[in-house]
């Protein structure tokens, strides 16, 4: 058989083509496949992504040191620490991702693609996530053996619960924003940029939320890593609860509606793009 | 001195100024660029507010506050400098013509880091200012010595232009992850140069690291300037004159002018040599 005649057989085979729940399945592990493996295959992305925000880490344990603080707040550090891992991830390789794909010519490709888009960022917050748990994962168990930290965990259930509606709200945050980030064109490099420090003041990475004040804290708390960290800080350490700001209970119920929210609010946006893409032709445009 | 400052400094300057700002209208450009600045000093209050017991009298409170805020600067200037090679050769695609045109490529890089040198001004006044109205900062204009302040900020903006044109040009020789090579170094002056801490309180093996860097004293003389006699609270520099210190920075810097003039060199010819001026990394 010649080359010629196995490729008028391919072509002329009908094509096997998913549809339904199997396509956007298939899509999620697609899409998060190279996140993960392309991830790992870039060793220095994992030394450098680790190490950066560990060295910021050790930086504000240092200033605890330095003004006597009780050493829970080092592991209140610690723990901001790793979860700063999670936001970066959220908003470089999330929320820039669909802005990246049309500066580098694949967003159309993804526009005219038969899955939806949905399920495309579904799987680059799927593998982001376990990449990314790698690091967070490294940052603790290096700041525990650095600064031997002692975790009191008062209940692994409720933690676990608090973990996981934390991610599933922080990466609907991170669908959203990818919809209106590709929306502002070239802002959305500065807006991601610009957003880390204030993102992690409001936050509270570092220090316990509720030094803001009630009012303040309450308003940060739209942002879902603000009541996820507090409530993981208040199950992980014995003084956790004393300098909690609201109880864990209310905190797992707010990040429940928060992630309820911002799936909702991701998948209007996402037909909002989808649908500019299609009418208008420009929102793919590179140049633009 | 003049036809070269005319052609190069004054117009990188410029494209600086517009490549940083000219994305959004002005309100919000100068919103987003004191916004990062001021909230990362507010991280810092806030930690030391947070911990019961400690009043704003300490001198670790004024020193940990100016430290950072002046560290907007190695941001600006170093980071400024080294990222224009990679944002011309990656992200603009620019960096061949820039090399083929008639100007001077390291003054190009430090007219690059101008526009954030200005922004990063407007964050660092804008941000001491709410430290003294609203954060109890203990800084008097009046008593601020104006002479070792202007001094210190010549010599520490010469070292840490010269930094940045030593890390712009090696990351043109790096072909992987080129972009987290600025990012690196500013995290580990950040930790190495006392900026948040005293560097007593580092693992005495990396003391030595902390002498070494010109951010150290820099930001030891900035405090001295600003604060008076109680900035020199802590032992670390409490054995050393303004003086000393000046000869040191003064000393470091003209080293790292040196170090940059060779590694500009041995850089520029390696990039000609392996075709690096228009590559793309991690492709």
């Amino acid at each position: 058989m010649t080359t010629s005649t196995i490729e008028i057989t391919t072509l002329n085979q009908p094509a096997r083509l998913d549809r339904g729940w199997r396509l956007f399945v298939r899509s999620i592990l697609a899409r998060a496949y190279p996140r993960v493996i392309g991830q790992t295959r870039e060793k220095l992305w994992i030394f450098f992504e680790t190490f950066l925000p560990f060295m910021a880490t050790v930086g504000y344990v240092f200033v605890y040191r330095a003004i006597q603080a009780p050493e829970d707040y080092v592991g209140f550090v610690v723990i901001g620490g790793a979860m700063t891992a999670f936001w970066l991830n959220v908003i470089w390789m999330m929320a820039s991702q669909l802005y990246w794909e049309k500066s580098s010519g694949n967003l159309p490709l993804y526009i005219i693609a038969p899955n939806s888009l949905m399920s495309i960022l579904l799987g680059m917050a799927f593998g982001g996530l376990l990449a990314t748990l790698l690091r967070a994962g490294a940052i603790i168990i290096l700041g525990t053996l650095l600064f031997d930290i002692r975790f009191q965990v008062s209940g692994f259930v409720e933690l676990i619960a608090v973990f996981t509606l934390t991610m599933a709200a922080l990466y609907g945050l991170g669908m959203m924003l990818a919809s209106i980030f590709l929306l502002f064109g070239r802002e959305a490099w500065q807006i991601a940029e610009a957003l880390r420090e204030p993102v992690y003041f409001v936050s509270g990475f570092y220090f316990p939320v509720r030094a803001l004040g009630f009012p303040v804290a309450l308003a940060a708390s739209v942002l879902p890593m603000t009541l996820g960290l507090d409530a993981m800080r208040q199950l992980s350490f014995g003084n956790g609860a004393t300098l909690g700001f609201l109880t864990v209970g209310i905190e797992i119920a707010i990040l429940a509606g928060l992630t309820v929210i911002f799936g909702v609010g991701a998948k209007v946006a996402l037909e909002v793009v989808e649908r500019k893409a299609i009418e208008e032709g420009t929102l793919t445009d590179r140049n633009r | 001195m003049f036809k070269t400052l005319k052609a190069t400094l004054w117009p990188a300057a410029w494209l600086g100024w517009q490549i940083e700002s000219n994305w959004t209208d002005p309100f919000m450009f100068i919103a987003f660029s004191v916004a990062k600045p001021v909230t990362g000093v507010l991280i810092l209050v806030f930690m030391y507010w947070a911990v019961a017991g400690v009043g704003t009298d300490a001198p670790i409170y004024a020193y940990l506050f100016l430290g950072n805020t002046f560290y907007i600067y190695v941001g600006a200037v170093m980071a400024g400098a080294s990222y224009s090679i990679l944002d011309d050769r990656e992200r603009y695609r620019t960096l061949k013509y820039i090399y083929i045109s008639p100007i001077s490529l390291p003054l190009y890089q430090v007219g690059r880091a101008v526009a954030r040198f200005i922004t990063g001004t407007l964050a660092v006044v804008i941000t001491l200012g709410i430290g003294a109205v609203f954060f109890q900062l203990p800084i008097t204009v009046l008593r601020v010595d104006w002479g070792l302040f202007a001094l210190t900020m010549a010599l520490g903006l010469v070292a840490l232009s010269a930094l940045g044109v030593t890390i712009g040009m090696w990351t043109l020789s790096i072909r992987s992850e080129p972009w987290f090579v600025g990012e690196g170094f500013a995290a580990a002056f950040y930790l190495f140069s006392g900026a948040i801490y005293p560097i007593d309180l580092l693992p005495a093996w990396l003391q030595p690291v902390a002498y070494a860097l010109p951010i150290t004293y820099w930001l030891e003389l900035i405090r001295r300037a600003l604060l008076g006699a109680s900035a020199a609270a802590f032992p670390t520099f409490s054995a050393w004159s303004n003086g000393d210190l000046l000869l040191t920075l003064g000393g470091i810097s003209l080293a790292l002018i040196g170090v940059a003039a060779v590694t500009f060199q041995y850089f520029d010819h390696l990039a000609r040599e392996r075709g690096l001026i228009d590559v793309t990394s991690n492709f």
